[in-house]
């Protein structure tokens, strides 16, 4: 039975290292550590905002989850009952139960699939890139573009498979007679409906939207979030939405997750993430977003520094070196994503009031 | 992805890719109408022999019988220059077509897979790449025995390494491309995302590669020919009509010129015949180049 | 307050294959002295196009078609028409009166020059009068505080240099300097206005707030993240003391908080040089942040002219009215406007906003509107306002 509140994206302890390698021999000599130790959840129909800045992971992030990239360890669920997901974490614990650990992660966990059963996964999620002009084959007609995700998992074909690519282009607002043409004929916006129309094909559940907008007009932008509001509505979607730009996530999001250097700093409603940031990043992160309004003109004293390398993040706590409230608690240990009041999770050892 | 408007365009800016087309084509035409420009005598079974009138090693000049001459040995120049045409482009086309394939197919799988598999394929174009071509195609045809099919082998050994390293570069370009993450998103098999996204994109520069490589294949045949390492004697093939020229380039003393045509005439159509595939190829990079593609 | 840049009827098209592009038409606009424009539109308005026309650095097949630039030099002479200027002459303005910083830091260094090389470069080119005279200062000093065994050697040397700084201080066109640089020992004696450009350099970086700028000056720009590059531009920008700084998206590639750091380094800088700056960008918020004075563009014509907080506060066209509902704000859920932006090869008779606006009469399709001032200082193009 599905209720509302069921969970349906879960992510546990999940690392995505890429290593590097120097010298003659290509020996690895250190990581980069882009998404180190996350835990996330998702509900079913949740519109979920993934915020950070460059180099944070949220990118690295939304792709492993997906199994476009390999974890390096940890949990990907996809519709897994939590009593599972809860029986394997306490197996995970205890000195013994390893074939049932095996045989509970071949079955559940997505990490551990590989070939013919990702395919498999493939119908239930989907992403959709940044950049509209590189994300469509430019060689291929928009027909057959859309079309692929039926011809490759073979749902259908010939006719039917042709009304169901002319009733996508009407969903996300395109005509019929686009079909027959190709991608450099389009605008940004309409490329980018076009990738939202390939990623409906099959009927997912789940899909993961990487920056659309960032690199698409303002007007444009509008156009595109209320189409993705339509279509989550009509379709019942749950969006995992990667961003940069709080404002925008503020205004569109359910929940808002706050990445910095590969881990979640905060998590909470987006009306509270944005009024009232318990992380002094996520603060940071309010007062650095420009307002449309002359008359609000922001802090002066904005975040000193530059975001460090991944590679080499510093120890404890990620923040410290930035953190005007860094003490040496927060040099030495990093501190835990914990519960606050209500739905809120912060990783911080002195977190705003 | 084929504008003829823009091709027009394209040729009427850059005439002397037209004339590239033009010379190919007209080549192409002689190969197709050789016998009937050069009808082969009654009688004799495999047309490709050329006719010989005696045994005279003395060539002699054109005249109404031999409209450019024969050469030496009594073979009549101008049925050896048509027939000759149509061994160039049996010469030029399988072997850049085997090259093509063998090329694109060990490219794209040394380039899509990487790792192991593109290091092991690397150094086995490494090995053969160490050789110098003519000497490895040399030893090719002594070993397989000289005929033309020999010669065909030997090109296409010695000249896949090339294309399989630059359909492997392009490939690399490609293969981080977003559409192509798409395709995997979607969940495309391997094949299909060389097949329909990956090669689509990057293979235009080997084509290109491809025009400009016949002229040069058909060098390469007609030097092995010369040197008697390919057709048989008296086989209609340019390379064996310089052969035959080979001992009267200098007439006797007081007419130096006097037996030009055995040399001028077959060189002339060598000239052409790789003049008319360079431009060619300089007309497909024009028309064909990716970055002229709206965006 | 006086002009410092005015635009008339500015008039740009494209020659491309598939025919004539207007790519701007009929622009007017003015700048005043020390005051920050933003210029905000979408893609295809044509807001970089004027600056690259103001910098006569159109590429082809842009052809300016008609209209004039004038551009106050010097304040208080005689301002001059910048598209009746020979090359040579825009050549002077570029980088020393007008200086212009692009989206992409990355695009705007040389890689294989270290950034101090870059700077001096610029410094160099428009100042070498003050550079050698700081140079013949240097050596002076330097002889006025050399003394023991050395100086019988060291004496006449830098007077040599102090003697041959002073006369290119004097006169910088002349020619024997650039002949003494070519030759190998003797070259030597000019090194010193290379050290003065560069110590001039490590002030610019300084200016821009750069972290230990003696070593990023020795840098190369692969080596700096996103925002010290583009820190590295600005100084670059105003090696010269330009009196117009135009800015095309400075920010849009850097993180939200670097972009705060650049944006509070601009509203310092255009307080300490007193020069004045284009704000080039398709971000509202931004613009509200730090332009005094803003015009809103939409295909290739200027819609709207008004001071910010007019201009968020009364929008009077039709376009900006959209735009500001289209904008996200916190709390409140961004409304699409209707239809796409107009190719410039089709474009619509008329105003070109026509078609997408709720409020068209029968004379927006028929007549482009002329600018007319609807309130004191705010300016816009609309027939219905």
């Amino acid at each position: 039975m599905e209720t509302d509140l069921e969970t349906l994206v879960e992510v546990r302890h999940l690392k995505t290292h890429f290593p590097i390698l120097k010298g003659l021999f290509r020996r690895p000599a250190g990581a980069v550590r882009a998404v180190d130790d996350v835990n996330l959840s998702i509900r079913r129909e949740q519109w979920m905002g993934l915020v950070g800045e460059s180099g944070c992971g949220k990118t690295t992030l939304g792709k492993t989850m997906l199994r476009l990239l390999r974890p390096t360890s940890g949990h990907i669920y996809l519709g897994a009952p939590s009593d599972v997901i809860a029986e394997i974490e306490l197996l995970e614990r205890s000195p013994d139960g390893h074939s049932k650990l095996k045989d509970l992660r071949r079955e559940h966990d997505l990490a551990t699939f590989s070939g013919g059963r990702i395919k498999g996964i493939r119908r239930r999620m989907q992403l959709v890139h940044q950049d509209p002009y590189t994300s469509l084959n430019p060689r291929m007609k928009i027909r057959d573009v859309v079309a692929e995700p039926l011809t490759v998992h073979g749902i259908m074909r010939g006719k039917q498979a042709s009304d169901r690519v002319a009733s996508l282009l009407k969903m996300v607002g395109l005509s019929e007679q686009h079909l027959a043409r190709y991608p450099h004929q389009f605008s940004g916006g309409q490329r980018q409906r076009i990738a939202i129309a390939r990623a409906l094909a099959t009927n997912p559940e789940f899909i993961v939207f990487d920056e659309p907008t960032s690199a698409l007009d303002v007007s444009v932008q509008a156009q595109i979030l209320d189409l993705l509001k339509h279509l989550k509505a009509e379709e019942h979607l749950t969006y995992l939405y990667i961003t940069h730009n709080l404002t925008v996530a503020e205004t569109v999001c359910d929940s808002i997750a706050v990445m910095y250097l590969g881990k979640v700093v905060e998590l909470g409603t987006a009306m509270e993430v944005f009024r009232s940031p318990r992380h002094p990043y996520t603060q940071a992160l309010v007062l650095s977003t420009p307002i449309p309004d002359p008359k609000t003109k922001r802090a002066r004293i904005v975040l000193p520094g530059e975001v460090p390398s991944p590679a080499n993040p510093p120890p404890g706590c990620r923040f410290h070196p930035r953190c005007s409230r860094a003490t040496e608690e927060c040099r030495t240990t990093g501190p835990p994503l914990e519960a606050g009041e209500g739905s809120r999770l912060v990783a911080c050892w002195h977190p705003l009031a | 992805m084929i504008d003829l408007k823009f091709i027009w365009y394209q040729l009427r800016r850059n005439p002397v890719s037209l004339a590239g087309i033009v010379i190919v084509a007209m080549f192409a035409l002689i190969a197709l109408l050789a016998p009937i420009i050069a009808p082969t005598p009654a009688g004799q079974s495999n047309a490709y022999l050329i006719p010989r009138e005696g045994y005279s090693p003395v060539p002699q000049p054109p005249s109404w019988a031999h409209k450019f001459g024969t050469t030496q040995g009594e073979y009549d120049i101008y049925y050896g220059v048509i027939w000759g045409t149509r061994s160039a482009f049996k010469v030029g086309l399988a072997v850049i077509g085997a090259t093509l394939l063998l090329g694109i197919i060990l490219g794209s799988i040394a380039g899509y897979f990487g790792g192991i598999i593109d290091e092991i394929i690397m150094r086995i174009t490494d090995i053969f790449l160490a050789f110098p071509a003519l000497i490895l195609a040399m030893a090719v045809v002594a070993a397989l025995g000289p005929s033309l099919n020999s010669v065909l082998i030997a090109l296409i050994i010695v000249s896949w390494p090339a294309y399989a390293r630059v359909v492997r570069g392009d490939i690399l370009a490609i293969r981080e491309e977003d559409y192509v993450e798409a395709a995997r998103g979607v969940g495309a098999s391997h094949f299909r995302i060389i097949t329909r996204h990956i090669l689509p994109n990057s293979i235009y520069p080997v084509f290109i590669m491809a025009s400009l490589d016949i002229g040069a294949v058909v060098l390469s045949a007609a030097a092995l020919s010369f040197l008697g390492l390919g057709a048989p004697e008296g086989y209609a093939d340019w390379g064996q009509m310089i052969q035959f020229s080979r001992n009267w380039i200098v007439g006797p003393p007081g007419q130096p010129l006097a037996y030009w045509y055995t040399v001028v005439i077959p060189g002339l159509f060598i000239l052409f015949f790789v003049l008319g595939w360079n431009l060619l190829g300089d007309a497909f990079r024009d028309i064909l180049d990716p970055k002229l593609v709206k965006r | 307050m006086n002009e410092l840049l005015n635009i008339r009827g500015l008039t740009v098209s494209f020659q491309v294959y598939e025919g004539i592009a207007p790519a701007l038409q009929d622009v007017n606009l003015a700048i005043n002295q020390e005051e920050t424009f933003g210029l905000v539109g979408e893609t295809g308005c044509g807001k970089t196009l004027t600056a690259l026309a103001i910098l006569r650095l159109i590429p082809a097949p842009g052809k300016i078609e008609a209209g004039s630039i004038t551009f106050n030099v010097n304040g208080g002479s005689e301002p001059v028409d910048l598209l009746t200027l020979t090359e040579a002459e825009m050549r002077s303005l570029r980088g020393s009166r007008i200086s212009m910083i692009f989206q992409e830091p990355s695009a705007a260094l040389n890689p294989v020059f270290t950034i101090g090389e870059q700077i001096s470069e610029a410094i160099l080119l428009h100042r070498p009068d003050e550079v050698c005279q700081r140079a013949a200062d240097a050596a002076g000093q330097r002889l006025a505080s050399v003394s023991g065994p050395v100086s019988i050697l060291a004496r006449p040397e830098l007077s040599l240099e102090r003697r041959i700084y002073l006369q290119m201080a004097g006169n910088p066109d002349l020619a024997w300097p650039k002949f003494i640089g070519r030759i190998p020992l003797v070259r030597r004696l000019l090194w010193r206005i290379g050290a003065e450009a560069e110590r001039m350099a490590v002030e610019g970086l300084r200016d821009v707030e750069i972290p230990d700028p003696v070593r990023v000056v020795r840098q190369y720009p692969h080596q700096l993240s996103g925002g010290m590059k583009q820190r590295a531009v600005i100084a670059m920008a105003l090696a010269c003391c330009p009196k117009l700084l135009i800015a095309d998206e400075p920010t849009t590639s850097l993180d939200v908080t670097i972009e705060a750091q650049i944006l509070e380094l601009l509203r310092k800088l255009k307080v300490d040089t007193e020069a004045s700056i284009l704000y080039i960008t398709h971000d509202l918020a931004v613009a509200a942040q730090i332009c005094d004075r803003i015009g809103v563009m939409y295909s290739g014509t200027l819609c709207e002219v008004a001071p910010a907080e007019e201009m968020f506060g009364n929008p009077l066209h039709p376009y900006t009215k959209a735009l500001l509902v289209a904008v996200p704000k916190p709390g409140i859920e961004p409304s699409p406007i209707r239809g796409f932006i107009p190719d410039p090869l089709d474009l619509p008779s008329g105003c070109r906003f026509h078609p997408r606006c709720d409020c068209a009469i029968e004379v927006c399709s028929k007549e482009i509107p002329a600018m007319h001032e609807a309130t004191p200082g705010h300016l816009v193009a609309c027939h219905v306002q």
